[in-house]
C-alpha cells in the first residue's frame, strides 16, 4: 500500500464530501423511518412503527398505475431520443458542412433554456393540437431536453472513436448503414447505454415539461408525488413519504445499473490504461 | 450546339463541400427541435405580446417591471441561483480532480455523490424538512451539543431553496467535471512532474486551464437548472416571500390565473436573463485554451 499523505487542501475537500455524504444519508434515512412510523412529532425517532401508510400507498394512490405510465413515457423517450439524436451526433462529430454551426446551435438551445419558458407556449400549443393532457403530449414535450441530450454526450463519444476504424470498413466496402450497425454501433455501446440511462433518470425525474403538459391518467410518479405533497392536509404525510421511497428506490435503481456496467465519465482514459498494463 | 464545358455533376460539386446524403441522418432530430422548441418559442414571443388583461403589445412586459409583486420575483431568483450555482461548481472541481485516479473504491464515491440526481425535488424536500427543520434531526443535534441556544431556522425561507439546489445541482456538476478530469491525458501532469512542478504548480498551470472551459459548461448548464427554480421554492422555500421565483410566477399567471399570455411573458423573461448569464460565461469561456486535453507523441 503506498502511504496517503494529505494537503490542508485535500483535508477540506474529503471533509466537504463526509459532510455531504452525511447529510444526503440522513435525509434518505429521514424519509424511509418517517413512512413507517405512527406519529413523529419533535422527537429523535417516531412513536411507533407500523406498515399502513405502505398498504394506503397501494390501494388509494393507484402506485401500481403511476409507475407503469412512468415507465412507459420514459422508455419511449428514451427510444425515440436514441434513435434520432446518435444519428445526428455522428454528423456534428464527424462532419463539415456549410450551416454546421447553426445546426449544433440549434440542438444545443432546448439545453440551454430552462424547461418552464419554453414549456409554458409549448403546453398551450400541445392543448390547442389535441395532444394536450395526455400521454402523446407528456411524450412529445420530454423529447425536447432529452434528443438534445443525447446528442451532446454522443457527439464527443463518436468523435472518440478512431476515423481510422470507419475508413477501413468504407474501404472494404461496407456502406453508411453497415458501418452504423456493425461498426459505430458496437463501438459506441457504452455511450449509448449511458446516455440512455442518464436521459431515463431526467425523464422520470423531470417535473415541470410533465406538470405542464399531462392530464389525470398521464401523470407520471413525480407529478403525483408534487401533487400529493402541496395539497398537504388531503394524504398523510407519511403515505407521501412511502410514495417518496419508491420515487426514490426506482430512479437509484436505474442509476446503479447504469454505474455498474458503463462508466458514463471517459472511454479514452480506460482503454488508455488498458494499454498501459 | 456549343461544345460544353465538362462541369462535375452538382452531386459531385455539393459533396466538395461536403453536403451529400449522409446529412440527412441529421435531418430528423432537427425537425423536431424545430417544431416543438422553436415553434413554441416563436409562438411564445407573439403570445406575450398580445395581452389579455391589457391594450398595448408591450403592456405585459411594462406591468412586469412596474409592478414589485413581479420584478422582485426576478431578484429573488438571481439571488438564489447565482450563488448555488457557483457553490456546485467551485466545489465539484476539486473533489473532480482528486478522483481523476484511481484508488481503492473510487467507483463506490463516485456512485454515492451522484446517488442525490436521484432524489428527485420531492424526495429531497421531504427529507430536509425533516432534517433541518426547527425540530429536526440537525437542530436536535446542535441543541443537545450545546452550539445553539435556539433552533437555526433552514426550511422556508432562502437556505431551505439554496440548500436543495446544492445537493440536486451538485452532483451534476461532479459528474461532468469528473468526465472533463477524466479527459486531461496523465501524461501530461507526469509531464510537469517531470520538469519539477510540484502538486499545487500542476494544479495551477496544467490541470486548472484545462478544466476552465469544462467548467464554464458546467457552470451554465447548472445555472440553467437552478434559475428555474420551482419544485423546491414552493415546498421548502417561503412562496410568499424571499422564495416567489420566475418560474413559480410563470406557471401561476399561465395555468392558475389563466393567463398564457402574462405566462408567456414571465417565461420569456425568464429565458432572456438566462441567455444573457450563458453568453457572459460562453464569451468569457472563448478567451480561454481550447485545444485537445491530450498529450502529443513521446
Amino acid at each position: 500500500m503506498r502511504k496517503v499523505v494529505l494537503s490542508p487542501s485535500g483535508w477540506l475537500t474529503w471533509a466537504g464530501v463526509a459532510v455531504f455524504l452525511t447529510f444526503v444519508t440522513s435525509l434518505i434515512v429521514a424519509v424511509v423511518v418517517s413512512s413507517f412510523g405512527t406519529v413523529w412529532l419533535g422527537t429523535w425517532l417516531p412513536a411507533g412503527f407500523t406498515g399502513k401508510w405502505w398498504e394506503q400507498t397501494w390501494s388509494e394512490f393507484g402506485l401500481g398505475n403511476t409507475l407503469l405510465v412512468t415507465l412507459e413515457v420514459a422508455l419511449l423517450v428514451v427510444l425515440i431520443s436514441v434513435l434520432l439524436g446518435v444519428p445526428a451526433a455522428y454528423v456534428l462529430a464527424r462532419r463539415t458542412f456549410p450551416g454546421k454551426k447553426i445546426v449544433s446551435l440549434l440542438l444545443l438551445l432546448p439545453l440551454l433554456v430552462p424547461p418552464i419558458t419554453y414549456g409554458i407556449p409549448l403546453a398551450t400549443l400541445l392543448y390547442q393540437w389535441g395532444l394536450g393532457g395526455n400521454m402523446t403530449g407528456v411524450v412529445l414535450a420530454n423529447l425536447v431536453p432529452s434528443l438534445p441530450f443525447v446528442v451532446l454526450t454522443m457527439t464527443p463519444f463518436v468523435e472518440q472513436v478512431d476515423r481510422r476504424v470507419e475508413d477501413a470498413a468504407r474501404t472494404l466496402g461496407a456502406g453508411t448503414p453497415r458501418i452504423m450497425f456493425s461498426v459505430l454501433g458496437p463501438l459506441l455501446l457504452p455511450g449509448i447505454l449511458a446516455g440512455a440511462v442518464m436521459v431515463l433518470v431526467r425523464t422520470v425525474g423531470m417535473f415541470e415539461l410533465t406538470f405542464l403538459t399531462s392530464g389525470a391518467d398521464s401523470e407520471t410518479l413525480v407529478v403525483a408525488l408534487y401533487a400529493a405533497k402541496s395539497g398537504a392536509g388531503i394524504r398523510a404525510d407519511q403515505t407521501v413519504d412511502a410514495i417518496a421511497v419508491v420515487y426514490m428506490l426506482s430512479t437509484v435503481l436505474l442509476l446503479l445499473v447504469a454505474l455498474r456496467f458503463v462508466n458514463p465519465t471517459q472511454l479514452v482514459t480506460r482503454v488508455k490504461e488498458a494499454a498501459n498494463d | 450546339m456549343t461544345a460544353t464545358v465538362v462541369q462535375p455533376s452538382l452531386r459531385l460539386r455539393l459533396a466538395e463541400r461536403g453536403v451529400d446524403l449522409r446529412l440527412l441522418l441529421a435531418v430528423p432530430a432537427v425537425v423536431v427541435v424545430l417544431v416543438l422548441f422553436v415553434y413554441p418559442f416563436v409562438f411564445g414571443i407573439r403570445l406575450s405580446l398580445s395581452p389579455q388583461r391589457f391594450t398595448n403589445p408591450f403592456d405585459n412586459y411594462r406591468a412586469f417591471f412596474s409592478d414589485p409583486y413581479y420584478y422582485s420575483s426576478l431578484l429573488n431568483t438571481l439571488v438564489i441561483a447565482v450563488p448555488a450555482t457557483f457553490v456546485n461548481v467551485f466545489a465539484a472541481v476539486p473533489i473532480a480532480v482528486r478522483m481523476r485516479r484511481a484508488f481503492r473504491g473510487r467507483r463506490l464515491l463516485a456512485a454515492a455523490l451522484v446517488v442525490p440526481v436521484s432524489l428527485g425535488t420531492v424526495f429531497l424536500a421531504d427529507g430536509m424538512l425533516n432534517v433541518l427543520g426547527p425540530a429536526g434531526w440537525l437542530n436536535k443535534a446542535l441543541l443537545g451539543l450545546g452550539l445553539i441556544d435556539d433552533p437555526i431556522r433552514l426550511t422556508n425561507n432562502w437556505w431551505g431553496v439554496f440548500l436543495s439546489l446544492v445537493v440536486s445541482g451538485f452532483p451534476f456538476a461532479f459528474l461532468l467535471m469528473l468526465a472533463y478530469a477524466s479527459g486531461i491525458d496523465p501524461s501530461l501532469e507526469n509531464a510537469a512532474a517531470t520538469l519539477g512542478a510540484n502538486r499545487s504548480q500542476r494544479f495551477r498551470y496544467v490541470i486548472f486551464p484545462l478544466l476552465l472551459p469544462g467548467a464554464a459548461v458546467t457552470l451554465c448548464l447548472n445555472f440553467v437548472m437552478a434559475f428555474s427554480v420551482f419544485p423546491s421554492a414552493v415546498l421548502l422555500g417561503d412562496p410568499s416571500g424571499s422564495s416567489r421565483v420566475l418560474a413559480l410566477i410563470a406557471y401561476q399567471e399561465a395555468q392558475e390565473r389563466l393567463d398564457p399570455s402574462m405566462g408567456s411573458a414571465v417565461a420569456m423573461l425568464l429565458a432572456a436573463a438566462q441567455l444573457i448569464f450563458v453568453v457572459l460565461v460562453l464569451g468569457a469561456r472563448s478567451l480561454l485554451y481550447t485545444g485537445p486535453a491530450t498529450g502529443g507523441k513521446g
